[in-house]
């Protein structure tokens, strides 16, 4: 049965490319090792063979002109897809995406369009070390101009991803590289995911657990051992990042009264803090706890297994997150 | 130039080090024992042994991701080398770096490099720093074809010659960037020529024959240390290897018969052929040479297997000079 379908999440995103390409001659994709090779990580295999080498460009290793040329052919009238091979790097190319890509559109008084997909791979659990496994999601979020999707599952992937591309604003579609096997079920025909509307993964009424990306799935591992000991956890995964879903976290919260609040980024300065702020001012008075947040440590990401595995959080942390929440009434 | 036997006795030492430390590295990987990514230099041997064998202890070098060989040629410890690899607390960097991040600021290694193009403009910095204290240190950036086709490459190599800071860009060019042929990212042929923009003396040199490397860094370190401002090597290579990872043949991107043909041009075999051809060593001299070196390896992977794994409380350390602020 058609609908019965299982893909993996990284084919999920392929196939998402695939069908709006088919769909839509302006849309192209451009990145380093994309076309003949398919991608570090698989994402475009076979997308050159099936379009060409014009609409599926190998660059150079140059990722400010990879956005540039993002950048400047949206706002000329294509669809682009410009891929980043690991989050990392957006910090070389961080003045196209910061100060061109999102901000064009407002500089002109609203007149460009700039219907540009960035694609990137983001996260840890690798041992790539402190270069190939950040988790920047936060410093995207804070730039006006951008939206940002950061999928947990390969249903997901696919609607989000084609979203992006049907998008007219210029969105950051982040990967979790950890993610890129998991397997999961996803619709043949194209349909795309409202970008700013997020999911309840797990219903609950006990305490709200905001995570997205592989956390996400890490919470969906401790909610049900917490569920031995009697506590029903609600998973919200915003799914988009920018705009985010307040209303769904806020509506979860007045009905749990508790919330944890889970990234595998830096938990310092990271979109944790901004998630626990909206729902101290917007559902304060349902609070029958302070809102915790779980994220990584202040410090860059680890090299030795031995470290890394202490460092991103996993279902234990949450486990223990939400008992010390709940422990607080 | 005719180069002393005991010149090119330490190059070869030097590739050979290489060659059996990356060798080493490979078959551990294979068998799982290292974690993250792995980049081996084997096959390039001869340009971070003829490079820095021109330089003196205190002098700089930049790295890349595929940094290995720089720091054995700079007179890395293979030791702490092996257990950095394995994530070992007795690795150069504690476990935190890893193979893409490995140095040793005391051999003036200033580090492996996850960021393609990244060691360039450190290298400037540093040249910058050895003029500034005067007591006559060079800074060498290695970098490979691929990377000069960043931004920091250019910015990096402008502001070295509008500065004319004591620097030499060593490039590596093995004609592909990952899984990318180069013409297929550039549309010229030799790196050499983007010198000529920049205003600096550049030349190409083979690769594969650590004596041609040598002495055109010792030309250019001579002329950097002189005051005679930056120059661009350009050594042709290959690597033996997939760009990450030890396969070598039956890759995609490139064809069985090319591997085959500059793996008969292999480095450290060349020289040795040609000492022994000139009488300037002998084929027991070379195998004594290796057996010692093999048996180096040997304790490395043993020291690295008995070392203990750094704790958790390791994570914080060494995020600032001294902790303090955010947690
Ligand atoms: C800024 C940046 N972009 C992309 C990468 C991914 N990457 C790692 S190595 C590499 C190829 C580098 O090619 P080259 O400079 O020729 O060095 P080689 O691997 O051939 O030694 C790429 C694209 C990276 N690490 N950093
Ligand atoms: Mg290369």
């Amino acid at each position: 049965m058609a609908d019965e379908r299982k893909l993996a999440y990284v084919m999920a995103f392929n196939e998402a490319v695939k069908q709006q390409m088919e769909a839509d001659p302006n849309v192209f994709c451009a990145g380093e090792d994309i076309g003949a090779f398919g991608g570090v990580f698989g994402t475009f295999g076979g997308l050159q063979a099936r379009f060409g080498a014009d609409r599926v460009v190998d660059t150079p290793i140059s990722e400010q002109a990879i956005v540039g040329l993002g950048v400047g052919a949206a706002v000329t009238g294509l669809r682009p897809i410009v891929d980043l091979m690991f989050m990392d790097f957006i910090c070389v190319a961080l003045d196209q995406i910061v100060n061109q890509a999102a901000k064009l559109k407002y500089m002109f008084g609203g007149d460009a369009v700039l219907p540009l997909t960035i694609t990137t791979a983001g996260g840890g659990g690798l041992s790539a070390a402190a270069q190939h496994s950040q988790s920047l999601e936060a410093l995207l979020c804070h730039i006006p101009g951008l939206k940002v999707v950061m999928p947990s599952n390969p249903y997901d992937m696919k609607g989000l991803m084609t979203a992006c591309i049907q998008e007219n604003n210029p969105t950051v579609m982040i990967k979790h590289k950890r993610l890129l096997g998991m397997t999961g079920h996803v619709p043949e025909e194209s349909y795309s995911i409202p970008l700013g509307k997020g999911n309840i993964l797990r219903p609950g009424k006990d305490v709200s657990i905001v995570a997205y990306a592989r956390m996400a799935n890490e919470a969906l591992v401790a909610a049900e051992e917490l569920a031995k000991d009697g506590i029903d956890c609600e998973i919200i995964d915003p799914r988009t990042l920018q705009p985010l879903d307040t209303d769904l976290i806020v509506s979860s919260v007045k009905k749990t009264n508790h919330a944890v609040v889970v990234h595998e980024a830096v938990r310092f300065g990271g979109l944790g803090g901004e998630i626990a702020s909206q729902i101290q001012e917007l559902a304060f008075d349902y609070l029958d706890a302070p809102v915790t947040r779980i994220g990584a440590p202040f410090s860059p990401v680890p090299f030795s297994p031995a470290l890394e595995q202490h460092y991103i959080p996993n279902a234990k942390t949450i486990v223990q997150g939400v008992r010390d929440v709940m422990a607080r009434v | 130039m005719d180069l002393s036997v005991d010149v090119q006795l330490d190059l070869h030492r030097r590739m050979v080090r290489i060659r059996l430390f990356e060798e080493a590295a490979g078959r551990l990987a294979e068998s799982n024992r290292l974690p993250g990514f792995l980049h081996l230099y084997v096959g390039e041997e001869a340009v971070a042994a003829g490079v820095c064998g021109a330089l003196n202890d205190d002098d700089h070098i930049t790295s890349t991701h595929r940094g290995h060989g720089h720091l054995v040629a700079k007179g890395g410890d293979f030791n702490r080398m092996m257990a950095e690899l394995m994530g070992k607390a007795t690795g150069y960097c504690k476990g935190k770096g890893g193979s893409m991040h490995i140095s040793d600021t005391s051999l003036g290694m200033l580090g492996a490099n996850g960021i393609v193009g990244a060691g360039s403009p450190i290298a400037v910095g540093a040249a910058f720093a050895n003029r500034y204290r005067g007591r006559g240190q060079v800074a060498v950036a290695f970098f490979g074809d691929g990377s000069t086709n960043i931004g920091a490459f250019h910015e990096a190599a402008n502001m070295a010659c509008a500065l004319h800071l004591p620097i030499v860009f060593a490039c590596e060019n093995n004609e592909y960037g990952e899984f990318t042929p180069r013409d297929k990212t550039m549309a010229i042929t030799d790196i050499v020529d983007r010198a000529a923009g920049y205003g600096m003396p550049g030349v190409i040199v083979d690769g594969m024959d650590v004596i041609a490397v040598h002495e055109a860094a010792v030309e250019a370190v001579e002329r950097a240390r002189s005051g005679g401002g930056p120059s661009l090597i350009e050594a042709k290579t290959y690597r033996f290897y997939n760009h990450h990872g030890v396969q070598n043949l039956g890759l995609k991107y490139r064809s069985d018969d090319e591997v085959a043909m500059w793996k008969q041009r292999d480095p450290i075999f060349t020289l040795e052929d040609r000492m022994i051809e000139n009488k300037a060593a002998t084929r027991d001299q070379f195998d004594a040479i290796w057996a010692e070196l093999r048996a180096d390896i040997d304790t490395a992977i043993a020291f690295a297997d008995e070392s203990p794994y750094p704790t958790p409380d390791q994570i914080m350390v060494g995020v600032y000079t001294s902790m303090t602020g955010a947690q």
